[in-house]
């Protein structure tokens, strides 16, 4: 599939799943149960992004030891906790990253 | 000044605020596409097309871990499925509305201009009302597409050792950052991430997003339910 395809198939997803939401799904049609358990919807699949570009290092293997990456956004994650700041939460993790592989 | 402008102005102050985090992700989009080898062209077709920052990211983060495309394309379908949830609480403020507007309207339904316009809807009732939602959504189109020019003109300025990948990561913390204070997301943050590395190399097609999405929700049920049966 070349790119050109595929960042339309990605646009056509995303399209779809805004259209779905204003013009099909109606409120009833969601219980309080099935709209507690999509609440979880982003805690389930964003560690899925973050995780693996957090612990597995370019080569593709998963690295512990020697890895700025896992400071530096623990760092950010208590930032953000207090801070409850999007960018702040992003700088602060990005400037510990790089005071770590720069400075130390 | 006629109604409809009024309120299409409203939606572009409403929602200007929210907009200055955007600027930064923008841009770390338009590097970080470059970076990965798309060529500056697809990475503006990309904010054009798919018009959405989180989908964008993901399509990426997976390009460049070597995915096939129909991973990506799930993936990029199961992050957006968490917007169904807000569609269903903001789709009774637009019932009215002429199908050939929900199909414009679509486009720019982006969560900031959603956010914003689900508070003005539940005050106004006015029939142009939806007009604050277009302005939102066109001042977020700008503000995305204008930042993703300059990134892609960044990005070639930019050394690689940077180590600017590590915002795609930092990025999403941060739309999360939320849910860190409850114990429950907590826990299914946890069950995802760790599925989700352990897995890197074991689940096939790098289907690890969708994989560990599923495994972390099903935690999420389980754990919801035992919560209720003890109380």
């Amino acid at each position: 599939m070349s790119n050109w395809v595929l960042i339309i198939y990605c646009g056509l997803i995303t399209y779809f799943t805004r259209f779905t939401m204003i013009a099909l799904i109606k409120k009833e049609m969601f219980n309080d149960r099935i709209r507690e358990i999509l609440s979880f919807v982003p805690s389930a699949i964003f560690p899925a992004i973050i995780f693996p570009a957090i612990f597995i290092n370019d080569a593709g293997l998963f690295q512990i030891q020697d890895n700025p990456k896992i400071i530096a956004a623990i760092i950010a994650v208590v930032i953000g906790i207090f801070s409850r700041s999007i960018i702040a939460t992003i700088f602060s993790g990005l400037a510990s990253y790089w005071f770590l592989i720069f400075v130390v | 000044m006629n109604g409809k402008l009024k309120i299409f102005l409203k939606g572009v102050i409403d929602v200007s605020p929210l907009m200055i985090p955007v600027v930064p992700f923008g841009l770390i989009f338009g590097v970080l596409a470059i970076d990965v080898g798309f060529t500056p062209l697809e990475t503006m077709g990309m904010s054009l097309i798919i018009f959405g920052g989180a989908s964008q990211i993901v399509l990426l983060q997976l390009f460049s871990g070597g995915a096939s495309s129909l991973v990506i394309i799930s993936s990029v379908g199961a992050v957006n499925s968490r917007h169904l949830l807000y569609g269903a609480v903001v789709s009774e403020h637009l019932s009215d509305l002429k199908l050939i507007w929900k199909i414009i309207i679509s486009y720019f339904l982006i969560d900031q201009a959603f956010a914003r316009s689900n508070e003005y809807f539940k005050k106004n009732k006015d029939e142009n009302k939806y007009f604050h939602l277009v302005g939102g959504g066109a001042t977020c189109w700008i503000i995305w597409q204008s930042t993703t020019f300059l990134g892609i003109i960044l990005g070639a300025a930019i050394p690689e050792k940077l180590g600017l990948s590590f915002a795609i990561p930092l990025t999403f913390l941060a739309l999360l950052i939320n849910d860190f204070r409850k114990f429950v997301n907590v826990f299914v943050i946890i069950v995802s991430g760790l599925v989700a590395t352990l897995g890197y190399n074991i689940i096939p097609f790098k289907a690890y997003v969708i994989v560990a999405a599923l495994i972390g929700l099903l935690s999420a049920i389980i754990l919801t339910k035992m919560i209720k049966t003890n109380e």
